[in-house]
């Protein structure tokens, strides 16, 4: 919002008419971020004690899972032919099971420092590998990626299930839990590991080659590999990219909880992580992977129900404003699109 | 023929889009029985004309007169049940679907409330035999090839009793022989009394089927008149609008004889991928090579086993470019070689739609312009920037999609590419297909050019004009097999059609 | 001979449907052999009357894909419908069968209408009905499942035979499935619907009706799944409102698994059944074994399992594919 501020500032300072429509067009691009600055204004009318701190940790550790997980999804989906991944949900539960049945083994137990960077690195290792078997599945075998990514959609719950024995773990690490309700200079510490992966992804994808490549790939994989691009390696990757983000997200949700819970962690968060990245402008065939709008998305759908919930309305109806969000944003990015 | 009376006849119909008039008062009539040539550049209006005409677009001013009727169709079918059908360039048909539904689609017979696919079948079967055809019309239309899909497409419109015909570049597609089959087709409807509008840019093939012609430029029906009465020098003439002497002549597009005896690849008995079988030959340097075979010869597959395009177990044969041989390990390896390929499938297999003529171009080099991994932007652009300018390649700026520029515009891109690559071999797949006449001499010159730097081209194509101007060799294929070299001197479309015809 | 080559259509080799009744087969026989109940009538009855909930479902998938799209709203359709009917239970099963049907219908007519009007792509158009359909059902119930009135004839839908012998979910089920299987193999709108998955544009030209076929294609998914909520809701006796998470994927896993292209244009409804049949009777083995043996096997399993077939269908038919194209070049 800084950034916005100051834009506005120095277009003002500077009186220039051309920049205050290079501001107009932003805005118009940005469904998104008009989206979510109406909500703040709204808030900010509305809801009582919105600019308490408690309400901004609150939103912060709400939106982190989602927001994590739109990163990836955003990947996959910019790497195209029909890229998606339905099992995120799925994995953020393994990942999220996975980490205290570490720090809680008798290993961990006796061994507590090894144990906490274990229940971290092992969770992600697992999740990316998922994305890595997903990836490998819709680019070797060319399987459609919704139906490759359903096979762990369906099994990987299963398998967190068959982990945990159906139970929820309980815990009480404060090491581990730091990860959940910890603080870095007053911040949440997943907002701040969220605008980490957001802002270095991002520039990835701006400056590198492999963001290049990606879109490449997204655009027209038969073209990029008759011009020698690794499609499969950039498939591979884009995939197990998105596993490594549910991993981080499962993480998120376990210290948050102090509890797994296999059976219920991540329950429809595809379509959250979806959502929010077609809302931050993601398009559906590939080819474009706007991470800060997928940010930016998962903190309007997060800033909406919130909205809704504290000004009380109940949680079944913001599932239907919910729809109603997601349909809207896409209609409108379309019509501005044929305007082009 | 009866000239007098007019099957349709199109008076001062005008259309334009956002203000910008694509049709300016054409007027056109159509006798029982002609066939008439549509001809014209890209962009000249022959396919708003196509599209007016049989309902897909709505006409802004003017009338069209069809077997005495006003008539104003709302879609492309309905103007198909009334009697005028459009074939289309590419076959719009479903190829999953067998060709007795294919030709049933949208009017099957039914009984008893449900489909009689024996009375489908039997309608399908009779509906190909008039076309001399004699298929199976309950296998799937995707097991056919192309040429007899475009000859099933034209059974169904002919079974809805058409009677003017409109085929928009119908052998677009197709092979000499197939060409053949469906010239008889066209001559039978003919008798039959249908009209036919043959848009077409082959302008060979019209003198052997068409009665007269009607060019179009910019919008406006230039000309129409008798085929017999034209040379082919002059309806290009009238295209472009240019006088007949200040058209290049064949001749002086020839390139320059390729002195150099350096041998940069060698293709030794190659076989594979089910089409190949023995092809040998080798490529030297600053040589332009051109392989001359039908559809089905093989001719794009060497292109594909030399680039390494398609993964498949069964190649085997040796090619080796400077001595070093090459396997089939996919386009990196043969790109860090040296070779070049633009597939014929420019929309499919070129270009990156969403992307910008900027990362369009720079798409191959992307290693040698980046450094840790991230790509050195200022770089990238001086460079796109030097191309831009070298080939004339028309853009607003840098940053435009590359799906908003011509076909040849689009091609220019394409080489760019590669040419960025520095490549020894560059290998062209029917470069100038879907370019009109204007752009297509400016391709032409461009690879003559880069021969006389020095760069060796294998230019594969369907038509033989193209490949007897521009080559210094010509290897005809057949069936898999490499044949005979034509020589310089040898070189004319008569000599390439001869040795098809030998063996 | 003659009148057989009138009578005969050729399938198109990229329908593999031979791969789900080979393992049907095999797994019936298995079972059969194993335990001495698995054919017994009790265990097929309520084997089917489970599973036409997800048969009905997966029939509407099955057209929806075969357009080319999907209908991810099936789940939260179904727990809506199932919470309505239960409202207009006292009423008696035939208002609840229209009731179910129409709330089906209405969420089916929305689905379309912004796919269409909209250009939204049926993924997100139906995630964001799978979502609204699950906020009007939670909503509507105040989050508690629904009791039904156990008077007049709704309960008897849920428990009674007809004959004595037949369940009448299952009776409605093979119903609607005999009414798709002659929808689409012998009525122009079936041949329209595999026209317009193939491709949209030559089924223009062809004169089809693309945007009629795309809104039918979701009505009757709709619709099936408002069906399948009237059973649910006869058969726990509650309309559930939470209940039906992850349908949709069950639905489309069974409808791949029996070699419907997920691309669109080929499809077929007996083999999808047959793929509802398959991965139902993973659990219901499951089940078997633990009654039969002197251990027990988690549950759990069983979603691990269908993962694992899953992945094992989808590699044979990925191996099929590529060769299938192998030979194309050959010839």
């Amino acid at each position: 919002m800084d950034m916005i501020n100051q834009q506005i500032d120095k277009n003002e300072s500077s009186g220039s008419i051309a920049s205050s429509a290079k501001f107009k067009a932003l805005l118009k691009n940005n469904g998104a971020l008009v989206a979510l600055i109406v909500l703040l204004i709204i808030n900010a009318i509305f809801t009582p004690h919105f600019f308490a701190m408690q309400t901004f940790y609150i939103n912060m550790t709400q939106v982190a899972p989602i927001a994590i997980v739109a990163i990836g999804m955003c990947l996959v989906i910019a790497s195209g032919n029909g890229g998606i991944d339905i099992s995120v949900g799925s994995v953020l539960a393994l990942a999220g099971a996975l980490a205290p049945m570490v720090f809680m083994s008798e290993f961990g137990l006796n061994n507590p420092g090894i144990a906490i960077a274990l229940a971290i690195v092992l969770p992600l290792l697992v999740a990316t590998s998922c994305g890595l078997f997903n990836g490998f599945l819709v680019g070797h075998y060319r399987i459609q990626p919704m139906i490759a990514t359903l096979i762990l959609f369906i099994s990987g719950r299963g398998i967190a299930q068959l982990l945990t024995n159906g139970d929820i773990q309980t815990f009480n690490n404060d090491f581990f839990q730091y990860l959940g309700t910890g603080r870095l200079f007053g911040i949440p510490i997943q907002a701040v590991i969220l605008i980490i992966i957001a802002l270095f992804v991002s520039w990835i994808i701006k400056t590198s080659k492999f963001g290049r490549y990606l879109l490449a790939v997204g655009g027209n994989d038969k073209a990029a590999f008759l011009c020698g691009l690794p499609t499969f390696k950039v498939k591979l990757i884009a995939y197990g990219f998105c596993g490594f983000c549910a991993g981080m997200a499962g993480l998120f949700t376990t210290a948050m909880n102090s509890a797994s819970d296999a059976n219920t962690a991540g329950l429809l968060m595809e379509l959250d992580g979806i959502s929010a990245a077609v809302v931050g402008g993601t398009v559906m065939m590939g080819g474009k992977a706007p991470v800060i709008g997928a940010v930016i998305g998962a903190l309007v759908i997060q800033m909406m129900t919130y909205t809704l919930l504290a000004n009380g309305i109940s949680d079944s109806a913001a599932m239907i404003a919910k729809a109603a969000i997601i349909i809207g944003a896409i209609y409108l990015q379309l019509k501005n699109k044929q305007k082009h | 023929m009866n000239w007098d009376s007019p099957i349709l006849q199109v008076t001062g119909i005008s259309k334009s889009f956002n203000n910008i008039p694509a049709l300016n008062s054409i007027d056109l009539s159509l006798n029982p029985g002609e066939v008439r040539a549509l001809i014209g550049q890209n962009g000249a209006g022959k396919s708003t004309l196509i599209k007016i005409l049989n309902g897909a677009y709505t006409l802004d001013s003017g009338s069209i007169l069809f077997d005495n009727k006003q008539v104003q169709y709302s879609s492309p079918y309905q103007a198909q049940l009334d009697g005028m059908s459009t074939i289309f360039q590419e076959v719009n048909l479903l190829g999953y679907r067998t060709v007795a539904e294919n030709i049933m689609a949208g009017r099957e017979i039914k009984r008893y409330g449900l489909i009689d696919w024996a009375a489908c079948n039997k309608f399908a079967d009779e509906a190909v035999k008039i076309l001399g055809l004699d298929i199976d019309v309950t296998r799937t239309l995707d097991s056919f090839n192309v040429a007899i899909q475009q000859l099933i497409a034209i059974a169904r419109s002919v079974s809805f009793n058409a009677k003017v015909l409109i085929m928009d570049e119908p052998t677009a597609s197709l092979d000499e022989a197939e060409k053949k089959t469906l010239f008889k087709v066209v001559k039978d409807l003919k008798t039959q009394g249908v009209a036919i509008l043959y848009v077409s840019h082959h302008l060979e093939e019209l003198f052997e089927i068409c009665d007269s012609v009607s060019v179009m430029r910019d919008g406006r029906m230039i000309e129409t008149s008798l085929i017999k009465d034209l040379t082919k020098k002059d309806m290009v003439a009238k295209m472009l609008g240019k006088r007949v002497e200040d058209i290049l002549s064949d001749e002086n597009a020839r390139p320059k004889v390729c002195a150099n005896d350096e041998v940069i690849l060698h293709v030794e008995k190659i076989s594979g991928s089910g089409v190949l079988k023995e092809v040998t030959f080798e490529l030297k340097k600053g040589e332009i090579l051109g392989l001359a075979g039908l559809l089905g010869s093989g001719r794009s597959e060497v292109a594909k086993r030399i680039f390494g395009a398609e993964q498949d177990d069964s190649y085997q044969g040796k090619i080796s470019i400077n001595d070093i041989t090459i396997g089939v390990n996919g386009p990196k390896i043969a790109i860090e070689k040296g070779i070049a390929f633009c597939s014929e499938d420019r929309k499919n297999e070129g270009i990156i739609p969403e992307m910008s003529v900027r990362e369009n171009m720079s798409l191959v080099i992307l290693d040698s312009l980046s450094k840790n991994g991230l790509i050195d932007k200022e770089k990238e652009m001086a460079l796109v920037d030097s191309y831009i300018k070298k080939l004339g390649i028309k853009v607003s700026d840098m940053e435009q999609p590359i799906s908003q520029l011509s076909g040849g515009n689009q091609q220019k891109v394409l080489l760019a590419r590669w040419m960025a690559n520095n490549p020894e071999v560059l290998i062209l797949d029917e470069p100038t297909r879907g370019i009109d006449v204007g752009a297509k001499s400016e391709i032409t010159d461009l690879i003559l050019s880069l021969a006389e730097q020095g760069l060796s081209v294998l230019f594969i194509s369907s038509e033989y004009e193209e490949i007897s101007a521009s080559c210094h060799k010509v290897l005809v294929m057949q069936e898999g097999i490499s044949r005979d070299y034509l020589h310089y001197d040898e070189i004319s479309e008569n000599a390439i059609l001869d040795e098809l015809g030998k063996h | 001979m003659k009148l057989n080559k009138w009578m005969k259509k050729s399938q198109h080799p990229l329908l593999r449907t031979e791969a789900v009744w080979v393992a049907l087969t095999l797994i019936i026989v298995f079972a059969s052999l194993r335990y001495d109940d698995f054919l017994s009538p009790y265990n097929i009855e309520s084997f089917f009357s489970y599973n036409s909930m997800f048969i009905l479902i997966s029939i509407g998938m099955c057209f929806v894909i075969m357009t080319g799209g999907i209908d991810l709203s099936v789940g939260g359709v179904v727990a809506l419908s199932s919470v309505m009917v239960a409202y207009v239970s006292p009423y008696g099963i035939v208002t609840a069968l229209i009731v179910g049907a129409l709330t089906g219908l209405i969420c089916g007519l929305i689905n379309a209408v912004v796919i269409i009007r909209l250009r939204i792509a049926p993924f997100i158009a139906t995630l964001a009905m799978m979502l609204a359909s699950r906020g009007v059902a939670l909503l509507v119930s105040g989050k508690q499942s629904v009791p039904i009135s156990w008077e007049g004839s709704f309960p008897e839908y849920g428990m009674g035979l007809m004959f004595d012998l037949i369940p009448w979910p299952v009776v409605v089920c093979l119903v609607i499935a005999i009414m798709a299987w002659v929808l689409l193999e012998k009525m122009p709108f079936g041949r329209a619907v595999l026209a317009v998955g193939e491709d949209e544009e030559a089924a223009k030209l062809m004169g089809l009706k693309v945007n009629k076929t795309i809104t039918l294609v979701y009505v009757i998914s709709g619709v099936l799944a408002g069906l399948a909520g009237v059973t649910l809701a006869a058969s726990f006796g509650a309309g559930q409102p939470a209940e039906g998470v992850g349908w949709e994927l069950i639905a489309i896993s069974a409808v791949v698994v029996g070699g419907t292209l997920l691309t669109g244009g080929l499809g077929s409804i007996t083999a999808s059944i047959a793929g509802v049949v398959l991965m139902g009777l993973i659990f219901n083995i499951l089940n078997f074994e633990n009654g039969y043996g002197s251990f027990t096997i988690s549950t759990y399993w069983q979603s691990v399992i269908r993962g694992l077939f899953l992945l094992l269908v989808l590699i044979i038919q990925a191996e099929v594919l590529k060769r299938l194209r192998n030979k194309k070049t050959a010839q």
